[in-house]
Parts: C-alpha cells; structure tokens; sequence
C-alpha cells in the first residue's frame, strides 16, 4: 500500500513488521517520533512487543544487548550524542556478535550544539565492527529496515540503517507499505543459535587471554585474536551474505536493486559524483543539468558502507577520468573517509597509477549549512575537466567568513 | 530533472498547523496521479508563534532534490503579519501566485506583476464550526481555487481523513466556505 508519511514512520512501520520483539530507546532530536511512533504501536497494540524506557542511549543498548543475549529480536535509534553515549556498548554488542538493528537518524555532533543533519554520528562509529546502510528515501528506509534484521541474523552481525535527519526524517514522502504476509515470509522469527536460559547457566564475553586455552570441555578456545579475527573475516562475507538477502527480498516483493551502490547515468560517464544518503539523490538533478551542458557526468550512491565493496566500487568507478567526492563528515586532520575508503579502493583493484582516475573531495552541509543546487553545479563544473582534480586538500562548499 | 514540478512555499507560525495543511495538499495531490511529492518542512529552534516555513513539491516525477524552495511558484500565508515580520515572498517565480489570510481588502496587496488572492479564512473557520484560529484547513480552500491545479473535492476528501477525530465536517466546510469567499488580484 502506498501512503505518504515522514521517513521516521517509515522506519518505524519497518520494525513493527518485522515483529520487533524489544525495543529500547531514549528520546533525542531528530529521531525522537521514530520511537513515539514504535511507543504508540505497542501501547495500542499494533505490534507485540517489550518497550523499555532507559534513562540514556547507553542503557538503551545494554537493554537490547541483554534481551538478543536472550534471544529476542531487538531494536533501538538515536542521533548524534546518543548514538556517542552508546559508543562502548556499540562495540559490545559487535564483539558479542548480537543481530541488533539500529536506525541512526543522522545529526551533526556537538560541541557546539547542532541539532541539524550531517554524517559525523554515524561515519564516526566507522570501526566499532557495525555493519553501516546508508539509505536514499523513505521506500529505502523501510525496507532496509527489513533486510537489515534478516542480515544481521544471517551473519550474527549488528547494523546500523542511516538515514539523514530532517531531510528525511521529517519529510513528508510517498512509499510503499510491504505487507505483513510478505514481511513475514521474507523474515521469519528469530531463531538465535545461541541463548541465555536460566536453565542453562553460563558466563558470556568473559575475560579473554591473550593466547588461546582449553575451555572447560578441554577444547581449544578462540583467544581475543581469533575472536577479533572472526568478526572481520564474517564482516567481508556479510559482503555476498548482503546480495543473498537482496536476492531473497527481490523474489519475495518483486522490487529489489544492487544492495552495494546506486549508479545513475554512469555507464558511459566521465565524471562520477559519490555521495551517501539524500544527497546523492539530490545530486542527480545536478547530472541531469551537466548532461543538458554536454558534460558527460554520472552519481553513484554508496548504499553498504561497511563491510565497504571496494573491488566493486574500484570497478564501478575505474572507467572515468575524476571521481568527485561530497562528503557531510571528515577525519578531522586528513580528508572525508568515504574519500580515503575510495581512493584506497582505487588503489588496490585499478591498474598503473596514470590509468587511474583521479578524486577529489568536497565538505558541505556540516550542521545542516543549506546545500544548494546551484553549490552543488558550481563544485561539478569546476571538477569535471581534466585538470579538475589538481591539488589535493580538501574542498569546502559554503564557507563563509566575515 | 524536474521541469514538470510546482513548487509550494507555506508560511505560518508555529502551532498554526502550515505543515498539516501542507501534507493534506501533498495527500490530496498524490492521490490525484502526481507520483512525485515531498513536504519537505525547514526546522529552525522556534517556538509557537514565531515564524515558520515549509516546501512542498510536486511532479509527475519522483522528487530527487529535498532542499528547500528557493524558487516557488506560488507562496501560501496563514497570517498576513508575516508579511511585515519575514521576506515570505522571496524568490517567488515571475507571475507567481500569492495566497494571503486577511481580513483586508485584495487591493491593499501589491507584489510586482504576481497574482494575489486573498479570504478572509480566520472569520469564515469560525463560521464553519471551528475554534478561533483554526485556519489550516481553510486556507486549503483558497490554495485550491487561487491556483485550479486540483479539484476541491479531492482536497475536502484529504481534510476530513486527516481531522477524522477532529471536527472533519467542519474542516471540510471551512475549505468551502474559504473557497466561495475567495477574492483574486494582483496581474491576473
């Protein structure tokens, strides 16, 4: 059924189709009606569910991390300093190889204090061992949602699903509502190969040695290195793992697309545009403009930011002669780190360095500064020729002083 | 790109129900075949009755671009003292349209060479059965027949299902009443 509702909604429809079994979370802007939302659906009824109020984010996840110990699908969402105040618990529930879900709706970070959209949150909890979906609208948001339970589960792996505060979170846009009868095809209740059972009691993520021991059986336990190892390993097959999923989620629903990227007019571009989340869709009326001027430019989304496809990304990109990186985040003190990721992609899995193309990389919309069309042409103009990418700091859209 | 797509700019302030009204007319226009609609509303830090703006666009085309209008082809205001405390008109496309609440005559209003069209909608929401300064629904009515881009029936249809348990018949005839008592101006 198609309704038109914010992307919040969406994200919380998502969940409560796919049967959420608790919920945890602590009220911040923007993400705050996400949770209303979930609260209004089990007070009434709608949904099945546990709902925990917590005093912090960091509660919130402890809430989550102990009910998937226990075998119940979980759910939580935040923003910005939420999602911060959670960063121990974040890599806990990594390490702990718990299958939760979270929706971080993105915000900037203080201080000081913004309550406006960017990539900082999210792109900052990088390397907690998350896997990270960037979504592009509401109809992405819901489902994501949903695969993002059915791949987290299928790889003991928690996901983070990103989508940008205010410009989608409170937009109001039309999408398509799957049906309950689907959802529950596509994903069935949890089975968790592991729990918690009073019955059956054990200690879980106790201290680890540095070498590897004999467990109480007298077999050989993984040390913290396996342990660590395992997860990365399982991260790069969550890559495949992710396809099947979309595979499975394309024969159930009849929509469906490459889970990894989003390429629009690429295939005979000189110039690709990257970006993540709303942006990447706002910059196709950008390509269309350059294309009404000749310039043969293209925009590819970034949809599974970690794992990060890189050999696929490298070859989606190794064809042109600029690659144009727009970037809400940075490493402060280097450069944006979806550019570092690409380039060093670029690196790995394209030929000579002449026959690579080259990447340049633009900061805008820190805090929610207003990202104009016409910023945005004005930044492709000047990128796509091919002394486009001379100089290699990095390229602020919107900076005004005095 | 979007060649096709009208763009609505709404202002209001806050608690006056702009980005209801707004999302009733996306509602309204979806269900009318326009595939393509985003109310895209713009947050600042306000507080009720300060100054507040939202975008909708729509197209027959899914909407890519969700920054805010900066180039709208018509300007809805729910209170025609924001034309003294805001540049709500900024932007507005040559021979755009404006839609003003107030009690004051069309020919009181002037903007260079753009439509104006003008109900009182405070006085005639009271007069349909609503709270005073309830003016949401009725502004609605004047948007539609200013503008002819969607039937008033459609839009009476959106009103009563957003209000159901909130007076929907008495929504609905403050559209009509606003429609009727609607007054055009400016260059025509």
């Amino acid at each position: 059924m198609q309704i038109i509702e914010t992307g919040n909604v969406a994200a919380a429809l998502g969940v409560k189709l796919a049967r959420a079994q608790v919920i945890a979370a602590y009220p911040i802007t923007p993400q705050t009606p996400l949770t209303e939302k979930l609260s209004e659906f089990i007070e009434s009824g709608e949904m099945q569910a546990e709902y925990v109020p917590v005093e912090s984010e960091h509660s919130a996840l402890a809430v989550c991390i102990a009910a998937s110990s226990a075998g119940a699908r979980s759910f939580t969402a935040t923003s910005a300093n939420g999602l911060l105040y959670m960063h121990e618990q974040i890599h806990w529930a990594a390490g702990a190889r718990l299958p939760l879900v979270m929706c971080v709706v993105n915000r900037g970070v203080g201080a000081p204090w913004t309550i406006w959209n960017d990539h900082q949150d999210s792109i900052s909890q990088r390397d907690t061992g998350w896997i990270q979906i960037y979504a592009n609208d509401h109809q992405q948001i819901i489902d994501s949602v949903i695969k993002a339970f059915a791949l987290a589960e299928e790889v003991m792996i928690p996901v983070m699903v990103c989508y940008d505060g205010y410009i989608l979170s409170h937009t109001h846009m039309p999408f398509d509502v799957p049906e309950e009868r689907l959802v529950d095809e596509f994903l069935p209740p949890y089975l968790p190969p592991y729990s918690l059972d009073p019955a059956d009691p054990a200690n879980l993520n106790t201290v680890t040695m540095p070498d590897v021991r004999p467990d109480v059986r007298g077999d050989t336990a993984p040390g913290y290195m396996e342990i660590r190892y395992l997860l990365h390993k399982d991260m790069l097959e969550a890559i495949p793992a992710f396809e099947r999923v979309e595979e499975r989620f394309r024969s159930v629903f009849g929509r469906g697309s490459n889970p990894y990227i989003e390429p629009y007019r690429c295939e005979d571009a000189d110039y690709i545009a990257v970006a993540l989340g709303s942006l990447s869709y706002h910059l196709r009326d950008v390509v269309d403009t350059l294309r009404n001027e000749g310039v043969r430019a293209g925009v590819m989304s970034v949809h599974l930011y970690r794992p990060f496809p890189d050999e696929l990304i490298a070859r989606a990109l190794s064809g042109c002669s600029g690659v144009v990186v727009f970037e809400k985040a940075l490493s402060y003190g280097y450069q944006g780190a979806l550019c570092s990721d690409i380039k060093s992609a670029l690196y790995r899995h394209t030929g000579e360095p002449g026959g690579r193309p080259f990447v340049v990389n633009y900061i805008l919309g820190l805090g929610g500064r207003e990202i104009t069309t016409p910023d945005l042409l004005d930044a492709m103009r000047s990128s796509c020729s091919p002394d486009g990418g001379s100089g290699d700091e990095t390229r602020w859209i919107g900076l005004r002083f005095s | 790109m979007n060649n096709d797509s009208i763009e609505i700019r709404w202002h209001g302030r806050g608690g006056q129900g702009a980005i209801t009204a707004a999302k009733i007319v996306a509602k309204a226009m979806f269900a009318s075949g326009y595939s393509g609609v985003a109310m895209v509303p713009t947050f600042g830090t306000e507080r009720r009755g300060a100054p507040v703006f939202t975008s909708l666009k729509v197209s027959r085309e899914k909407i890519y671009d969700l920054s805010p209008t900066t180039r709208p082809d018509i300007v809805v205001i729910l209170d025609h003292l924001l034309l003294e405390e805001a540049d709500v008109t900024q932007g507005l496309k040559k021979g755009g349209l404006i839609v003003i609440n107030t009690p004051r005559a069309v020919k009181n209003y002037r903007f260079n060479g753009s439509r104006v069209a003008v109900a009182n909608v405070t006085e005639l929401s009271v007069k349909a059965g609503l709270p005073q300064g309830m003016v949401n629904s009725g502004i609605i009515g004047v948007f539609a027949k200013a503008s002819g881009i969607i039937e008033l029936s459609a839009l009476t249809q959106a009103i009563e299902e957003e209000f159901v348990r909130r007076k929907p018949r008495e929504n609905a005839l403050a559209a009509r009443l606003c429609y009727d008592g609607t007054i055009l101006g400016g260059r025509r």
